[in-house]
């Protein structure tokens, strides 16, 4: 327990100090709330769907969610670069508590990375008025953060360092964002967008908080719970899976 | 009783051959020796040893566990102190050590008493709480010996560990070492480029170059052995004078471009 809290805090620790991490990612988001928000706002209401802000909302946490988890889970890339993977992977703790502790780490900086992004939409012009449902919201972003932070772990243990972080970005970060129904509802899209849509796991992840805040489903919370469930439990089995194979 | 047994052990990088068929033994509360040319395999060795890099052929034992199939009782077995860098330049010296102390479950009134006792005698208990990243590099090479000797383990590893190190402090780590030795019997594994530092604390000596063992023994038997008066010249006499700087020759900056690969 204690090896996976000093592993936990540490991936803590590190965000709290790097400013320049906090102010620039969230940044992203803050100029995405306004440019599509405001921009589309009038479009989307004339097209008879409503408030933009208020569906686009649930979408910018998922996308600071995804973004930084997949970037914390790839920190092991830098921790082999820099030399201190090596001292973690000596230790007498098995390679799935290490892995554990990093990857709750990672996650529970995104998951607050997304709370800011939250109170940033409110007040940006964000309205919802089902407050019962933030205990689970919080969850549901857990869950999302949980899951990418061992998507990012997994890469990490194929990539030799940071240079790959911007092919991640664009073919994985990138698709799986865009696609993921946060921009746009699914309901009206063509098939082969539907289609992909069900195969990403974000989807759920941002169909489960825009549900919860706006009620607005397009699966329905169930299906987003047990598909977000299955799916971090693979990831995360695949994960330390891949970790216990990294060699220093 | 040896605590360490490695029979016919070999790392195959690709096609380079950096440790070739080596066997030795090492007994339980011995300090060990093993030096050799830049690039002659020494670190690769340890590597294996510590469960950091498979290995090709052969069979390790290391305190009755092999590295392969238990590695985690293995790493409960010894502590290392790395030759390149290991440390979190984003935590401070004291959050480093604890780190480190929580890892390898040293409880903590014991840790907090051996933090004290091992900042102050690498003179950094002032800079405790400074992040490392604001630490001169021979600061951040006695944080690390520091951090190294919290836990007390069976074995020992200390790769290079002197490397940098003003008199005083060499003199100071080397005083605790054999304190640690005597008292705890515990088995002390070192390389160095310092004959004089294996010949003034080394029981046993084995010298590697180019991926096997040429020579075992103690200084004197190294002495004997090439009929030279130092161990330098002895060490030089076995491996000859050639530089083998790691970027020198093909064959090294090969083996160096593996090394780096398989990091």
């Amino acid at each position: 327990m204690s090896t996976i809290y000093i592993l936990w805090i540490r991936q803590v620790k590190r965000y709290l100090r790097s400013k320049s991490r906090i102010i620039g990612s969230l940044m992203q988001p803050i100029l995405f709330l306004i440019a599509l928000g405001y921009g589309f706002g009038s479009i989307y209401q004339k097209a008879g769907e409503g408030n933009y802000i208020e569906f686009l909302a649930p979408g910018i946490i998922g996308m600071s969610i995804i973004f930084t988890s997949v970037f914390s889970g790839m920190e092991v890339i830098w921790d082999r670069q820099f030399g201190f993977l090596k001292e973690t992977l000596v230790a007498p703790v098995s390679r799935f508590n290490i892995m554990l502790g990093r990857t709750l780490g990672g996650a529970t900086v995104a998951t607050v990375q997304g709370l800011v992004v939250f109170i940033i939409a409110i007040i940006v012009g964000f309205r919802f008025d089902n407050f019962l449902a933030v205990p689970i919201l919080v969850l549901v972003m857990l869950l999302t953060a949980l899951l990418f932070t061992a998507i990012g772990t997994i890469i990490a243990s194929f990539l030799e360092d940071m240079q790959g972080f911007h092919l991640v970005v664009s073919f994985l970060i990138m698709p799986l964002f865009f696609l993921s129904g946060a921009l746009f509802p699914f309901q009206e899209a063509p098939r082969a967008i539907q289609i992909f849509a069900m195969f990403n796991p974000l989807s759920y992840g941002v169909d489960a908080m825009r549900g919860l805040l706006t009620n607005q489903y397009y699966f329905g919370l169930g299906t987003d719970l047990i598909v977000l469930f299955l799916v971090t439990f693979v990831f995360l089995s695949i994960g330390s899976y891949s970790f216990s194979k990294i060699q220093a | 009783m040896s605590v360490i047994e490695v029979r016919n052990l070999t790392k195959v990088f690709d096609d380079i051959t950096a440790v070739d068929d080596i066997s030795f033994d090492i007994e339980e509360g011995e300090i060990f020796a093993f030096l050799g040319p830049n690039g002659a395999g020494k670190s690769t060795t340890i590597k294996m040893l510590t469960t950091l890099t498979s290995l090709t052929k052969g069979q390790i034992i290391l305190n009755g566990f092999d590295p392969v199939k238990n590695p985690n009782e293995v790493r409960k077995s010894f502590g290392i102190v790395f030759q390149d860098h290991s440390l979190d330049d984003e935590l401070t010296a004291r959050e480093n050590m604890e780190f480190h102390g929580v890892l390898y479950g040293v409880d903590k009134k014991l840790r907090r008493k051996r933090m004290e006792e091992l900042l102050k005698m690498m003179d950094l208990w002032d800079r405790k709480d400074d992040l490392v990243k604001k630490f001169s590099g021979g600061m951040k090479r006695r944080l690390e010996i520091a951090r190294g000797l919290l836990h007390h383990p069976k074995v020992f590893f200390l790769d290079e560990p002197t490397l940098g190190l003003d008199p005083q402090t060499r003199n100071h780590m080397w005083n605790y070492l054999k304190d640690l030795n005597k008292r705890e019997g515990t088995t002390i594994f070192f390389t160095t480029h310092y004959m004089q530092e294996a010949e003034l604390y080394a029981q046993r000596i084995a010298i590697i170059d180019q991926g096997k063992i040429i020579a075992s023994g103690s200084a004197d038997d190294l002495k004997n052995q090439t009929k030279t008066d130092s161990l330098e010249d002895a060490f030089l006499e076995l491996t000859g004078k050639e530089i083998r700087e790691e970027v020198g020759s093909g064959l090294d900056r090969m083996r160096m471009f593996h090394n780096k690969k398989s990091k």
